[in-house]
Formats: C-alpha cells, structure tokens, sequence
C-alpha cells in the first residue's frame, strides 16, 4: 500500500463516519418532521432532541474532517469537485447553517411560534442537506466531474439519474440510521411505546433503503455502466455483505431489536459505502482522474497521516467518553417529554 | 483548471467572491472569538464559584455555558460554511496549494472536534455530573480554543508568508516542509494578536452587558461579578494587545512593504517618515488627515533615518487599495489604545477606592467597549487582507486567479446576504431572551427569599410585573441551583 492509498482509506473512514453519525443526525430531523403534530409527535420530538442534541456538533465535525483531508490530500480533486457541483453543495452548506441554527435555537425559543418556525426549518434542513450532499456523492460516483470547468455546466454535472438516486439514498440512509439509533435511545430513556415507534419505522426505512440500493444498481447500469460494472465486479462481495447485513438488521428489529441492531444497520450502510470506493478505486474522479494523480506531495500526506494519529489518540477516547456519558444519561437536561413551550413546561 | 487563471474571469465574479468571503469571514470571526474566549471566561467563573462556595459565581458560568452553547452552534455552522467556501469561491488557490495550505486547517479540524466534544460534555454536564469532572471537562474546551486559534491564525499567516514548499513545473506544489508551512514568518505574531484579540472581544463584549446593568440600577453581586470578571480580563489584554500589535507591524513593514506603505499612506520611499491620523490617497497624493513628522520612521526602525517603501517603488499591479487599509488601521489603533485607557480607567477607580458601579461615565464607556472591540477586530482583519492585495498568496498566487469559473458566484452571495441577515437577527434575538428571561427571574428571585436562592438578597425587589412571572414561573428556572437541575436556557 502507498501513501497516497492509506491517505485514500483515512479519508474514506472519515466519509463512512460522517454517513454513520452525521447521517444519522440528519435522520432524526426527518423523523422530527414525520412526527407530526400534537401530543404523540411531541413526545417523539422531545426524544431526538435529547438523542441528539449532546453529540451532533461533534458529528458534524467529521464533514469538516472530510474537507480537510480532501483539499489537503487531493487538492485537485477538491477543487474539480467544489468547481462542478457548486450548485449542490452551496446549497448543502445553506442547509448545514439552517440546521444548526435551527436546532441550536429551538430550545431557547419560548413562544409556540417560535418553536414552530425553528422546527421547520431544522426538519426541512435536515432532509435537504444529505440530499444535495447525496447529488453530488452521485455525480462524482457517476464520473460528471470534469478538471476543466470552465463555467456554463452548473446543473449539468449534477442533474442525472444516478445523482438522483444517490440523493434520495442518502435521506433513506440518514432515516434508517436515525430510527435504529431512536429506538435505543427510547429504550435508554425508558419510553418503550417510542421505542416501538421508532421499531417500525426503522424497518420501513429498512426496507425502502434496501430497495433503493437495489434499484441504484440497476440505474446505475444504465447511467453509469463503468461504476456498475466496477460495484458487480469488483465490489460486488462489499454490496452483497451490504445486502447481507442489511437483511440481518432487518431480521433483528422483526424480533423487537435485540443488542446488535446498531452494529449489523451501521455495517450495511458501510459496507455499502466501501463498495462504491473499491469499486472506483484507483481513480478518485472515475475515469478523469487518479488518486496518484491527485495526491499532494508526500509531505503533505505524511503530515496529514501524522495528524491522523495523534487526532485517533485524542479524539477516540474523547468520543468514547461522551457517547458513553451520553449513553448513561449523565449529559442532558430534557427528557423526552417534548420540545413546545407546553412540553417544557411540564402542562 | 490550471489554465482558467489565464481565462477571462468576469471580474463581477471576483468581486462577489471577495465580498462574499471578506462578508461570511467577518460574520464569522466574532462568534470565534466568542468561542475561544467565553470557555476561560466560564471557567474562571465556575472555579471562584467552587473554591468559594461561591452560588452567583456558578450561575454567572451556568448562563455564560448558555450563551456559549448558542454562539458555539452558530459559529460550526458559519465556520463549515468557510471550509466550502474555500473550495467554492477559491478552487485554484485549494487545487495548486492545498498540499501546503490545507495542512494547518487538517490541525485545526482535530481541534475542533475535541471542543465540540467537550463542550457538549461541558454544557450537558450541569445536572449530573460531579462538580469536579463538570469543571474538569471545560479545560479541553479552552485549550482547543487556543490551538485552534494557532492553527487557523497559522493557514493565514502562510498567505501573507508563503513558505514550506516549492513549486513545479506545472504551478503546483511539487514538495512540502509541514513544519516550515505551519511556522511560517507571520505566525509568530499573527497568532498572539488574534488570540488577545479574542480575550478583548469577549471580554469588553460580556462587560459592557453588566454595565448596563449596573447603569440600570442594579447593584447586586451578580451584576458586580459579572462585570468584573470579563473586564479584568480583557483590561489586561489590551495593553498586551498594543505590545503585540507594535511587533507585528514592524514585521510587516520588514516583510510585505506594499501593505506598510498602506498602512501608513507612504508615497514616496525615503527616511523622515510621519504617522498620518486619518487622510486619504487621491491619485498620488494624501489628501487630508494629521501628519506627525518621522514618527512613521521611528516606529519602523527606532530613528527618523529609517527608510520606508512608498507607493512610487511599488508596480501600479501590485499596489493594494490604501485609503481603505490605512484608515481600517487608524481605527483598530485607535479603538485599540482607547480601550487600552479604559482598563486604566478601571485600574485608577480601583486604587482610589471608588466604586465602579457609580461612576457612570467609566460605566458608558465599557457599554461602547463591546462594539468598539469588534469594530477593531474587523478593522484589523481588513488590514491583513485587503492589505495583502492583490494577492491571496502573497507574491505567489493573485486573487483574481484564484477565484471559481463555476459562474454561480453572484446568485450565490445574494443568497448568503439574505441567510446571514436572517442568521445574526435571530442569534442577537435569541441572546437578548435569555438575557430578559434571566433579568426577570432575578427580579423573581430577589422578592423570595427561599432556599436555594442563588440570587443575592441587594437584588432589587421592585418591579416584578405579572409579565416577569409570565416569563419563568412556570419554568423549572425557580430552582436557581447552580448545580441540579434548572432550565435556565
């Protein structure tokens, strides 16, 4: 293995992280919006802001990893990327403000109103972000972008069947995630009829996410037949332990998910994403360019490998400790009970 | 890519591209040196509070943590849109230098990440969490506050002293010295400057909310504490600041002699330099403003003899806009020295036994010091970067061909004016309610005089309107224990 290929399987670890923890976030911002209105739909919200609102800054800063390594590591690749797809991922960044913003300000807020125009918003936001994101994870997949930008194709590069795809499997993802992650965290706070909740949703999410990677395949034959062939061919054991897990998960929360759930969803989803890398690798734009190519100076690999380490030092104890205070529930100050001015309130 | 430097850029594109970063940067700065200096803040509040047995101590941290938690918040999400933006707006500057550039940003991520992680500890901690550990989670805040700092403060001091790599025949960089990026020229002294300009902004910031406070009427310790605290703080700075900030001029005027003459509206290159205060540059010529003779000279290198680069050694190309840096920096000096005598003002007050609290006109001046600390901050920022124009890369890499092709700049600035507007009305409307809300469950407090009263019995015990109960009685923010439960968001 070069550096350049153990740079391409940090920033691949950061990007199946961020689908992970950062996805799952997003998730739950769609099943706040799913909730509906009145009591039942209180209460649900009342849980995802107690399961997120500790952990999603440090969730989010696995994007930030992301960039970082990329415009260090492939600064190329970076720029081609950020040139092409500046129409999605401006508007992924609009949404990233939005539903920061919007959730760090919703339990502040104190009029009904106030409470309503913040939850829309980060409901919204949080579906809109990880579909722009998704658009442009699909348009570099499907090899739309180009190193020579030169203006005039700000739609073209992103406006195809597989982007498409990708973006509406990636809201699917962030949903699935998010209810297996909301079941635990219901039964944590001992709320099992949320749990139950959360149990069913998870398994249609579970099931429209399977159909949908299915169904990528098959578009993905047609739109970008290179990326298909490469994902059957030599992806293909990644996509059928995908597949493989996926179904064990689904399995699991048919028996009322049981300890195990969350690693067997979270290794489908990466299992998935693993499949796509090795299927595009050695190339980081397929067919445009390499990731030899693209690579920065062996010193800037190096010292970016440098920070890695010392990052995996810190940062995984780190992390530890707060998903398992988290866990414990020693961090938090609202329960479930819901996030109106009434459910605060405790009327 | 590497030949749309030598397409035709259309310069609206550029312009866009500059205001909207120059515009997204200074949104962002204020609420970074929210986070770097609110987190010491905090901590030097909960430590009285818990070496004293202090209560208002510990409630003045448990509302800062508050405040922190809302400005923490909006500030990842306006720092995320930065890290886009470099790659949206700049994708040449990111595709040739990202190797060395991007170096002390990948740093600053993994900073980042250990604050994000220990302020949700920090934050989250209060209701069950030991005193102890709760106090002990705040310190990875503060200390990646300050190396973030570093890292950040050293990728822009690598603009304006470019060095650690060198570049092939392609216009890339072909190798990279890590160490020699991150510990470039300007480091030395960029760094100090933005972290003290961090201690003043919070510091004068969160003062000048208690003296208003204090202006009101309001004499309890709360009030009392609550302005001490930042204000020590950033008094001591401010003098460190104008220390710090005579160093680094003296190296720009060594290093990057086109931002000098700028500063100081040189023209013609010679000895006997003067400090212009104000003033303008028409054509050739500076127009207005008051000329101290040799000053200029003296600062630069200690004797009038000292030769400073004008403008007419400088190619028209490479001159940067010097009405708008010189006066930018009249105004961060300017503001800088008064707060300087403002902390002395403090100092003299104390020595002499008088009570801060009824010296009023000291009292006006710390409710301008927040604003008037920002205004420098952004001033100082204006020097360092419309300073190093035309570059962005200085000597290296020019702005204009730096910028994206994309051709979506223009909509795209639009749309951030609109987001940001809406962005900074609703965090100021968020602070300012919990401000009231806290004001008014003081007011509350101070009528009772029940347990767990954190709130002093000087609190003022006029003026609780139906309105005041309307805003907190139904709220757990009755139990005013520091630590417990209590929603004082």
């Amino acid at each position: 293995m070069t550096l350049v290929d153990v740079t391409a399987v940090v920033l691949w670890l950061g990007v199946t992280t961020y689908v992970v923890f950062g996805g799952a976030d997003f998730g739950a911002g769609f099943w706040d919006l799913e909730a509906g209105r009145g009591p039942a739909g209180e209460r649900s919200r009342g849980l995802i802001a107690a399961a997120i609102g500790p952990v999603w800054e440090a969730n989010h800063t696995w994007l930030i990893f992301d960039l970082v390594i990329l415009w260090t590591a492939f600064p190329r690749a970076f720029a081609a990327i950020m040139t092409s797809l500046f129409v999605p991922l401006g508007l992924a960044a609009v949404g990233i403000v939005l539903r920061g913003s919007a959730f760090a300000f919703r339990p502040v807020v104190r009029s009904e109103r106030g409470v309503r125009i913040t939850s829309t918003i980060f409901q919204v936001s949080s579906i809109v972000t990880p579909f722009c994101l998704g658009l442009a994870g699909g348009a570099i997949a499907g090899g739309r972008v180009s190193l020579d930008s030169s203006g005039g194709d700000l739609v073209r590069s992103w406006l195809s069947p597989t982007s498409i795809l990708v973006g509406l499997m990636a809201v699917a993802v962030c949903a699935y995630l998010a209810a297996v992650f909301l079941v635990a965290d219901a039964r944590r706070l001992e709320q099992p009829d949320l749990a139950s909740r959360f149990l069913r949703r998870a398994r249609a999410a579970a099931l429209v996410t399977g159909g949908l990677v299915v169904a990528g395949i098959v578009v993905l034959a047609a739109d970008a037949p290179v990326l298909a062939a490469e994902l059957t061919g030599r992806g293909w054991p990644l996509v059928l332990a995908g597949l493989v897990l996926g179904a064990a998960a689904l399995a699991a929360i048919g028996r009322r998910a049981p300890f195990g759930t969350r690693p067997l969803a979270v290794g489908a989803v990466a299992a998935v994403i693993w499949g796509w890398g090795v299927a595009q690798y050695p190339d980081i734009l397929p067919g445009t360019l390499s990731l030899a190519d693209a690579a920065a100076p062996d010193g800037s690999l190096g010292a970016l490998l440098v920070v890695f380490v010392v990052a995996a030092a810190l940062i995984a104890p780190s992390l530890a400790l707060l998903f398992w205070l988290t866990q414990r529930n020693q961090l938090g100050t609202q329960g479930p009970a819901g996030v109106s001015p009434a459910a605060r309130r405790g009327d | 890519m590497l030949a749309s430097g030598l397409l035709a850029i259309d310069p609206g594109e550029l312009v866009a591209a500059r205001s909207q970063m120059a515009f997204t940067l200074g949104f962002h700065i204020i609420l970074a040196c929210l986070g770097v200096g609110l987190p010491t803040l905090v901590l030097v509040a909960n430590a009285i509070g818990l070496r004293r047995g202090d209560p208002i101590a510990l409630l003045l941290a448990r509302r800062w943590s508050r405040i922190m938690a809302v400005t923490f918040a909006v500030g990842a999400v306006t720092g995320t849109v930065l890290s886009f933006e470099m790659g949206l707006l700049w994708p040449v500057l990111m595709g040739r230098f990202g190797g060395a550039f991007g170096i002390p940003f990948a740093i600053e991520g993994l900073f980042f990440f250990l604050e994000a992680i220990f302020i949700a500890i920090y934050i989250y901690g209060w209701e069950r969490l030991s005193p102890v550990a709760h106090l002990v989670s705040g310190i990875p805040v503060a200390l990646s506050g300050l190396g973030g700092t570093f890292s950040v403060i050293a990728a822009n001091s690598w603009m304006n002293q470019p060095a650690g790599f060198t570049l092939g025949a392609d216009g890339r960089v072909a190798a990279v010295d890590p160490l020699a990026v991150i510990f470039n020229r300007a480091t030395w002294y960029e760094v100090p400057h933005m972290l003290l300009a961090a201690v003043l902004v919070t510091g004068f910031l969160l003062a000048s909310v208690y003296a208003r406070g204090l202006l009101k009427g309001r004499r309890d310790r709360y009030v009392r504490l609550g302005f001490a605290i930042p204000f020590v703080a950033a008094a001591i700075a401010a003098p460190l600041q104008v220390a710090v900030g005579d160093i680094a001029a003296r190296a720009v005027f060594e290093d990057q002699p086109a931002k000098f003459a700028a500063m100081e509206l040189i023209t013609r290159s010679g000895p006997n330099q003067p400090v212009t205060i104000g003033g303008v540059l028409i054509g050739d010529e500076v127009v207005g403003g008051l000329a101290l003779p040799n000053l200029g000279s003296i600062l630069a290198g200690f004797s009038p003899d000292t030769s400073i680069t004008g403008f007419d050694a400088i190619p028209v190309d490479q001159r940067p806009p010097a009405t708008i840096v010189h006066l930018a920096w009249d105004s961060m000096v300017g503001i800088g020295t008064a707060l300087v005598v403002l902390g002395l003002w403090g100092l003299v007050l104390r020595m002499r036994r008088r009570d801060h609290a009824e010296a009023r006109w000291f009292l006006r001046a710390c409710l301008l010091s927040g604003i008037g600390a920002i205004v420098a901050l952004e001033a100082g920022w204006v020097v360092t970067e419309v300073g190093r124009q035309p570059w962005v890369v200085y000597l290296v890499l020019r702005t204009a061909d730096a910028v994206s092709s994309s051709g979506g700049i223009r909509i795209a600035f639009s749309v951030v004016i609109g987001l940001y507007a809406v962005l900074g009305v609703a965090t100021l409307a968020i602070l300012r309610t919990m401000s009231r809300r806290w004001a008014a469950a003081d007011r509350l407090a101070g009528g009772r005089s029940t347990a767990g009263g954190a709130i002093p019995t000087g609190a003022a015990t006029r003026n609780v309107s139906p309105r005041d109960r309307a805003r907190t009685v139904p709220d757990r923010d009755d139990e005013r224990v520091p630590y417990g439960p209590g929603d004082d968001r």
